[in-house]
């Protein structure tokens, strides 16, 4: 490692809490150079609308149009919600059906996708490339990051500009995750060793467009050759005093954004807060080259490295594949199964999702397709009590305590839930791992999360219905009042109009008392004449 | 004796006087038992509880006039939360008022039968409903709370109830389901179809 002048996040190494040392099965399938020809082209895509964390986009094509390769295919929903990623075309060909199909996903639920046939020509659409990435603000660069549809693509597939702006633009460290800890995925070493130059330059662009002062570029022990590479590679974009590659010691789950920091800085991401608080932005190796391709040629995130290994597969090695690409085509594209395989998973063994097809798509979230064989399976344990030994608090990388967790979440104690920081874990399967009872503590957290934010949700909405009510209730007693006060009105113009008639009454009586009086003075005129004259005078004036 | 008469007295205006002052002074407003039961109750507004709402419900359990077990939306959940509450035992629920419901459900109003009268509009709860007389109505989907207290009043039968649908967007992961039932023998079973199968 460089020594520095001063002491920054990445001059020493640290620890974090717990974690495994696994074997890590990588050499099965990193040992292989990339193909250097492009797989065939599949008959036919199946672009999932959904493929980060988040909000669906909305879809902004119909069937039967033909699309070229890189044309979005969904923008992302209005401003003031929460934005997704917009997916594209892996290939031009024609929209044969826009429905819901099954995608990976652990509920085996069905989501919407956009189905595409592939017409052979593969053509691009015009790409834009931005001619000097120098000339880029950061807000310029999010925009590009957002049209292109990147997501972070070490698993959790957050959308990157909505990272990236939460980040505002107040960091002073880069660091690319290039650690890869799980067994098996090694997709991220291939990127390094293949491509540097991409990965290198990628950090460039986002260090310059972001004034950071300090990038480094975080790997596992092991890869040795790949530091070897990278390190050449800076040189050539003589970037030694802005890049530093670290090794980090072997350790599961190392590769997680909050394990990596505390490694490399000592101190802890505070629960509840972004790395962004501490001034430092961790970005996957392979998110760095998506962004690398959106910027420099200009295309959207169509295609990603994934690692096809496993005992299952014959010639286990790693794959550029375009998103949509049925699985089986890639599995047959490195020499199909082999007699013996018993389980497909997406992502590594720990924290992987069992796949019910083939046929599913590749998404933006595959790293790894991984087939393993019955020898590789530990048979399903019975669940046995806890006995408390502890194990798995040794282990956890989040310094929760599984066991209390456990316990609380299997009595459905929500209340008592809330002060053991279930949010803070990352579901690395550690405590799984070491259940000497078998207990499948992950499922029991992953329900707990899950149950915890609907009743969130719940209370959300019945707080909703409540103003509703009470809102609804307001507006028809201002109604009634309204009315009563109508009515009231009337009822007083009733009253007046009835003084009315007492008045024209009063007029008619006035006025028969006058005539009365005229009648009365003609009689008496008749008798004196002088009198009747002056009378009438008076009367006219 | 006389002095500790007049001291007592003293004393007795001193703590009357503040006792005073702090009745006024601190004085609650509204009903705080009932603002906790309200928070659990769930907000549907349906009225099945025999009280036209939630709040009413909700002051009448705090005045002990009802038993806690006459709100089907809140269900068993919504019992035993107003039982800890407020130190009961948890029952049933009154089968008489009504049944939980295993998903929530949401009104749909059928559009191709509705004839725009707006009874529902004026039935929603909620006001969940939008249309205008003689125009068809909808249901605001998001903000329906499945009260079912537009069904009634519709004269022509167009307004249906469904469950709420589960989709990879709300789905979360079930209750791992410990296996401690199975047998060994069933284990093995397992894993030889599996093995066959795969």
């Amino acid at each position: 490692m460089n020594q520095r002048h001063t002491d920054s996040i990445g001059d020493y190494l640290h620890n974090f809490p717990g974690g495994l040392k696994l074997k890590h099965h990588k050499a099965l399938s990193c040992s292989k150079p990339l193909p250097a020809a492009e797989i065939p082209l599949s008959r036919e895509y199946v672009v999932p609308i959904t493929q980060h964390l988040g909000k669906p986009t909305e879809i902004i094509v119909s069937v039967g149009q033909s699309v070229k390769k890189g044309q979005a295919l969904s923008k992302p929903g209005k401003s003031g919600q929460a934005p997704g990623a917009q997916v594209h075309a892996p290939t031009s060909g024609i929209v044969t059906a826009i429905q819901a199909m099954p995608v990976p996903h652990p509920s085996g639920l069905s989501s919407p996708c956009v189905v595409i046939e592939a017409d052979g020509n593969d053509s691009w659409i015009k790409l834009e490339p931005v001619k000097d990435y120098k000339s880029l603000s950061c807000i310029e660069l999010i925009q590009h990051v957002r049209a292109a549809g990147i997501v972070g693509l070490g698993g959790a597939v957050f959308p990157t500009d909505i990272k990236l702006q939460s980040t505002s633009c107040s960091i002073d460290t880069l660091i690319l995750n290039g650690v890869e800890c799980e067994p098996y995925i090694s997709c991220d070493e291939t990127l390094m060793r293949q491509a540097p130059e991409r990965v290198i330059e990628g950090a460039l662009i986002l260090g310059h467009a972001f004034n950071i002062t300090n990038i480094l570029i975080a790997i596992e022990d092991p890869m040795d050759t790949c530091r070897k590479t990278l390190e050449k590679c800076i040189k050539q974009f003589d970037a030694d005093d802005l890049i530093t590659v670290v090794c980090v010691p072997m350790l599961y789950p190392e590769g997680g954004e909050r394990q990596l920091i505390q490694v490399l800085s000592g101190k802890e991401v505070p629960a509840g807060k972004l790395p962004s608080a501490m001034g430092v932005l961790v970005q996957n190796v392979a998110t760095i080259a998506a962004i690398h391709a959106a910027i420099i040629e200009g295309k959207p995130l169509i295609e990603r490295l994934v690692t096809v290994t496993g005992a299952g597969i014959k010639d286990p090695q790693n794959v550029s594949a375009r998103i949509g690409t049925p699985i089986a085509d890639l599995v047959n594209y490195c020499g199909g199964y082999t007699p013996s395989v018993a389980r497909l998973i997406m992502g590594g063994p720990l924290m992987g999702l069992g796949l019910q097809s083939d046929q599913l798509p590749i998404v933006k979230a595959s790293n790894c397709i991984l087939a393993l064989t019955h020898a590789n399976i530990a048979s399903k344990q019975t669940e046995m009590p806890c006995i408390n030994c502890g194990n798995c608090v040794n282990v956890c990388p989040a310094g929760l305590l599984p066991q209390s967790l456990q316990m609380v979440i299997r009595a459905d104690n929500f209340e008592a839930l809330e002060s053991l920081n279930l949010d803070a874990c990352i579901e690395c399967g550690c405590c799984d791992y070491v259940c000497p009872s078998h207990i499948p503590l992950v499922d029991y957290f992953r329900y707990g999360k899950g149950e915890q934010r609907a009743r969130a949700r719940e209370k959300q909405f019945s707080e909703r219905a409540k103003s509703r009510f009470e809102l609804r209730e307001t507006r028809l007693e201002k109604l009634k009042a309204e009315r009563l006060a109508r009515h009231q009105k009337r009822k007083q113009a009733l009253v007046g109009s009835a003084d009315k008639k007492d008045s024209v009454a009063a007029a008619i009586a006035r006025a028969k008392a006058r005539k009365q009086a005229i009648t009365d003075q003609q009689a008496s005129s008749r008798s004196n004449p002088e009198n009747n004259s002056s009378s009438g005078s008076e009367d006219h004036s | 004796m006389t002095a500790a008469v007049i001291i007592l007295t003293i004393l007795a205006l001193i703590f009357g006087l503040a006792l005073g002052y702090a009745a006024i002074r601190f004085r609650i407003v509204g009903n705080p038992i009932a603002d906790k039961i309200e928070a659990v109750l769930p907000q549907t507004q349906c009225a099945q509880c025999g009280y036209p709402g939630c709040r009413p419900y909700a002051e009448a359990i705090a005045a002990e006039e009802v038993e806690i077990n006459r709100c089907p939306p809140g269900g068993e959940a919504g019992i035993k939360q107003l039982a800890e509450l407020l130190g009961k035992e948890v029952i049933p629920l009154d089968e008489d008022v009504g049944i939980e419901k295993a998903l929530p459900e949401v009104a749909i109003i059928h559009e191709d039968i509705c004839i725009g009268c707006t009874k529902c509009i004026l039935a929603c709860p909620v006001d969940a409903i939008l249309g205008a007389a003689k125009q068809m109505h909808t249901v605001i989907t998001d903000e329906c709370t499945g009260c079912e207290l537009c069904i009634p009043p519709c004269p022509v039968d167009c307004i249906d109830m469904v469950p709420t649908k589960i989709d990879i967007n709300n789905w979360h992961w079930h209750k791992p389901i410990p296996i401690t039932t199975i047998t060994d023998a069933g284990i093995s079973s397992n894993i030889q179809s599996s093995e066959q199968s795969g």
